[in-house]
């Protein structure tokens, strides 16, 4: 039954707003509070105003796009830098603990004060969170890779630059796709999180304004457009997994 | 080509405890040879390896390494006991990755060496095929061909058998001798297997445990080409087995011996 995992993709989603549809329906929930999931989607989709909707989604997009690209990209660097030269991660590491735990966006404020109220200031603060999960599951996946092949590469004289690309990177890879998969999850949740506060559009912006103006159903509609997005980016990086990572089609 | 080996001698030191790997080892080994290492696990004899492949340093003695080539560093070459190869890359990778990195093979037509060594292995058929997808023997035939194409000065191998199945592992020492014959490589082949030795080797270095010494060097004087089943009928390979079999036996006997005696 599992098998056919699209139609529980659909099915798990949907089965959770028909019950919700018809509890609203038969008055069990307030529409006030709970207007139906039918309600939310027709306004999404129709007759929200169109273009407001787009610009907070695409204002969203932008500071995940160019935040998670530019905090995955040195976080896997880094986390392999840190991972093979001993020195460089002696030295890194107690920050790396140090900084992990504090929640970004308690440091929202002082990224602002950096980087101004602009765009730069979230997309930084998506950058950092990425960043660290990204680097700690990097420098995981590195320490994973077995042994042998090191000597295998060693004996046989393998250069820097392809040991790296092509014995470090893929033998870490597992441990990346986890991180990055957390990083993903973690850019909307900051994201949405840095738009409450200091933004005029974005996904964020938009729930908390339809939260003060009492636009409940505009207030679901960010909501769902949020789950909708973390439900295509864990896809597209499963199938971004798959495609570059073809030895492991077996695992699952 | 040749090796020699003088004094040589290692020492793990772990938790302000020391553990002679091998000491005061003494050999040679001469361009073209077979050369079997055989001794009880515990002997340090993956380390004296290990060693010679550059991966462990000696701790005393002299390790001395002369090129074909004297203008060029000698190449080596290294076939693991299982898991060598890289399991992201598929077969043919697996051995141009390693081609690519080679100084020596620059200028040639990697794709025909590949095709030529995947071919000698008979895996043509299973030139893009990921690892884990294979059998271990064939493997291991993938890290043979691997370490052959890279046409190394010396090639190495680590009990690089050991985990195969009786069937398959005959199949295998048969095409190891006869790669080894058509490219004239010489070769350090490490085994706690009698048979295996006496049936690869043109010599023999027996080593006894701790520590790790030469306990004596034996000419295996089979002819070429060998072929199992005729040659474990000859009465000199019977010989030499049981030869080897009363050494490594009075080797036990010494080790029990010793450890009966209160520290």
């Amino acid at each position: 039954m599992l098998k056919n995992r699209y139609f529980w993709l659909f099915m798990s989603p949907l089965s959770i707003l028909l019950l919700w549809e018809t509890s609203t329906r038969s008055g069990l929930l307030d529409p006030r509070f709970f207007p139906a999931p039918s309600a939310i989607f027709n306004y999404l989709l129709f007759t929200s105003p169109s273009e407001g909707l787009w610009v907070d989604i695409s204002a969203s997009l932008y500071r995940i796009f160019w935040g998670y690209l530019a905090g995955c990209a040195s976080g896997i660097a880094l986390g392999v830098i840190m991972g093979l030269n001993h020195t460089v991660r002696v030295m890194i590491y107690p920050l790396v603990a140090l900084l992990y735990p504090i929640p970004k966006i308690a440091i929202l404020p002082l990224i602002m004060l950096v980087f101004g109220i602009g765009e730069m200031s979230k997309i930084v603060i998506v950058a950092i969170g990425s960043f660290f999960l990204v680097l700690i599951n990097t420098l995981h996946g590195v320490d994973s890779v077995a042994k042998i092949y090191h000597d295998v590469a060693q004996v046989y004289r393998i250069k820097k630059h392809n040991f790296i690309l092509r014995v470090i990177l893929p033998g870490a890879s597992p441990a990346i796709f986890t991180g990055l998969k957390l990083a993903i999850g973690y850019s909307l949740v900051i994201v949405v999180a840095a738009e409450f506060s200091g933004a005029d559009a974005g996904i964020g912006y938009l729930i908390w304004q339809s939260w003060e103006t009492f636009s409940i159903k505009a207030m679901y509609a960010g909501i769902f457009v949020i789950g909708a997005l973390g439900l295509a980016f864990s896809l597209t990086l499963n199938f971004l997994e798959r495609r570059l990572t073809p030895w492991r089609d077996d695992d699952k | 080509m040749h090796i020699s080996v003088t004094r040589l001698g290692k020492t793990f030191f772990r938790k302000k405890q020391q553990t002679i790997a091998y000491e005061n080892l003494n050999f040679h080994i001469r361009q073209g040879e077979f050369f079997c290492i055989l001794g009880p696990s515990g002997c340090g004899k993956t380390s004296l390896l290990r060693t010679i492949a550059g991966l462990e340093a000696a701790t005393s003695g002299e390790l001395n390494i002369q090129p074909l080539d004297s203008s060029k560093p000698s190449s080596i070459g290294m076939v693991f006991q299982e898991h060598g190869l890289f399991p992201w890359m598929t077969i043919r990778n697996n051995i141009r990755f390693l081609l690519e990195n080679n100084a020596h093979m620059v200028g040639y037509d990697l794709d025909a060496i590949v095709n030529e060594f995947i071919h000698l292995v008979g895996l043509t058929k299973f030139a893009d095929y990921f690892p884990h997808q294979l059998s271990g023997g064939m493997r291991q035939r993938v890290s043979i061909a691997r370490s052959f194409a890279n046409e190394p000065d010396i090639l190495l191998m680590d009990e690089p058998f050991v985990f195969l199945d009786y069937q398959t592992r005959c199949a295998l020492h048969g095409l190891l001798l006869e790669i080894w014959q058509r490219k004239k490589k010489t070769l350090v082949f490490v085994t706690h297997d009698i048979e295996e030795a006496v049936f690869l080797a043109d010599r023999v270095l027996v080593m006894s445990a701790h520590p790790g010494t030469v306990k004596t060097i034996i000419d295996i004087s089979l002819p070429r080409p060998r072929d199992f089943l005729t040659l474990r009928k000859l009465p000199a390979y019977q010989n030499q087995v049981n030869e080897l079999m009363e050494l490594l036996r009075a080797e036990d006997e010494a080790l029990d011996h010793n450890n009966k005696q209160p520290v």
